[in-house]
């Protein structure tokens, strides 16, 4: 069992949790289809750090976590807002 | 001993090499294939013998077909969802059941018939869509009952006791299994025989540009120059599209797979259940070989989990309850490409002399044959060709998917 410390309910099987994938910046409501399709569509998938949402089903809560790709580590978790929450470096998703 | 083995040892003839023996690297080459698994293998190939394109290297980070060639479950299907889905893999199943014969070299392959176990009216529904689907483009598929089910399997736990009753299956008489080591090596020793040079051990570490076009790429083993380049990496394409900073349509998600102790042949056909997440089917010395559903999150990582194995087993045994006492034996992952539309991405990328292979998720070696001759053709002449231009990468800036998602695999 993997566990996965939500800022809600504290430590539990990840099994209970969702990736809802990478952090992407939106685009403006009037942004061209192109910017719309990379939004949707385009993943930079990196091998190593990334920032993604989950969700906690059973409470739908919904918050960012931190983790490695390649070793399979939970870096960290954050609630949407988290004053603690660093600023992604330049080019991360999200950026 | 004998005097026979006596004189064969001194005098005989010695064994061919399958493949030839490392050779240096030239400083250029007309075709660079990145990635020496069955598909870049593949276009090599057909590169040479339909083209008469040899000056093809194909550069490979590791040891020939040792990524996701090496890790599938084997199976060959075309009972797709889509008309390009559909129409695309039947020509794969073709060259495969020639393939042998083609290539001079045993791929093992075996038709066994592949049924689709539905277990809900949804699945049904899915199952029909396919079959006709299927029929209308001349693919041999058909829904059919519980009795028939039982005629083609028996071993199946048709209870309607069962926690999923079976209601139907989508039967798929041309399914088969290959042994898949064999479709990459045959596909190299055919290559090398056209004069393809073929180098493992050569990672490819940056891709070298001119304006907006693909010149070379660099290597641990030096510089080389290329007139086109295609990469065929599967679990790797973003990694390495972003050394052109392309960025594609992918999250990279362990498949893990695993095969159980050999057993006497029992099992003939391959066994799908979508709502169940399983695929089984025997292999010829008798192990079955079992997979699930992608792991529930992207990862570069081919660890396995105690969640995949207790989910899977759980399912095996309400289909094969007799299978309680046998063991797994080995189990392993590989890293699939997901898409959004679960369809492969085949072409031109907006890079000028730089086509890309990419996107095969849990589909990649059933299109191994129709992939390397399409994409041959699309180097050679600058063009897809029909079959393979709905795959293109900008079908996601147009928003016109190929929604395979009901046909591709288990469990997403």
């Amino acid at each position: 069992m993997k566990v996965l410390n939500c800022p809600l309910n504290g430590p539990r099987n990840i099994s209970e949790f969702v990736c809802l994938g990478e952090i992407k910046r939106l685009p403006d409501a009037q942004a061209p289809p192109q910017d719309w399709s990379q939004f949707v569509f385009i993943e930079k998938n990196p091998a190593g750090p990334v920032r993604e949402w989950w969700l906690h089903l059973a409470t739908n809560f919904l918050f960012i976590v931190e983790r490695d790709t390649r070793s399979d580590e939970i870096l960290a978790t954050y609630r949407i807002g988290d004053p603690g929450l660093p600023a992604p470096p330049p080019g991360a998703p999200g950026a | 001993m004998s005097l026979a083995l006596i004189a064969e040892g001194f005098w005989g003839r010695r064994p061919e090499r399958i493949l030839p023996a490392a050779c240096p690297l030239r400083e250029r080459y007309d075709v660079i294939i990145i990635g020496g698994g069955g598909h870049g293998l593949a276009t090599a190939y057909y590169l040479a013998k339909d083209h008469g394109i040899r000056n093809v290297a194909v550069l490979e980070k590791g040891y020939l077909g040792g990524g996701n060639t090496g890790r599938n479950t084997a199976i060959v299907r075309s009972n797709y969802l889509t008309a390009e889905g559909v129409a695309f893999y039947a020509e794969s199943v073709s060259l495969f059941q020639s393939l042998s014969n083609e290539l001079d070299f045993n791929i093992m392959y075996s038709e066994r018939g592949h049924l689709t176990l539905a277990h809900t009216d949804a699945a049904i529904r899915t199952a029909r869509w396919r079959a006709e689907v299927n029929k209308h483009l001349g693919v041999d598929s058909e829904l059919i009952d519980p009795a028939d089910i039982q005629s083609l399997c028996p071993q199946l736990n048709l209870s309607s006791k069962a926690r999923y009753p079976i209601l139907g299956a989508l039967y798929h008489p041309p399914g088969a299994i290959a042994r898949h080591d064999a479709v990459a090596w045959g596909y190299a020793a055919a290559a090398a025989r056209l004069g393809v040079e073929l180098h493992p051990e050569t990672e490819v570490t940056g891709v070298v540009k001119q304006g907006n076009r693909a010149i070379g790429v660099e290597t641990n083993r030096g510089t080389v120059h290329a007139g086109a380049i295609l990469q065929a990496v599967a679990g790797s394409s973003s990694r390495v599209a972003a050394m052109l900073d392309l960025r594609l349509p992918i999250r990279t998600i362990p498949l893990q797979a695993c095969v159980s102790q050999p057993l006497k042949p029992f099992l003939d056909p391959i066994i799908v259940s979508g709502s169940l997440h399983i695929y089984v089917s025997q292999s010829t010395r008798g192990e079955l070989v079992m997979g699930g559903a992608t792991d529930p999150y992207p990862l570069y990582s081919s660890r396995s989990t105690l969640e995949f194995k207790e989910g899977l087993m759980s399912h095996m045994l309400e289909l094969f309850p007799f299978l309680a006492g046998v063991k797994v034996m080995r189990q392993w992952a590989g890293l699939a490409d997901m898409t959004p539309d679960f369809s492969p991405v085949m072409g031109l990328t907006p890079v000028e002399n730089y086509f890309i292979d990419a996107g095969w998720g849990t589909w990649g070696f059933k299109a191994t044959p129709v992939c390397g001759k399409r994409l041959a053709e699309t180097i050679a002449t600058g063009k897809p060709p029909s079959l393979i231009a709905p795959f293109a990468l900008d079908r996601f800036a147009d928003f016109v998917q190929i929604g395979e998602r009901g046909a591709a695999s288990v469990g997403h």
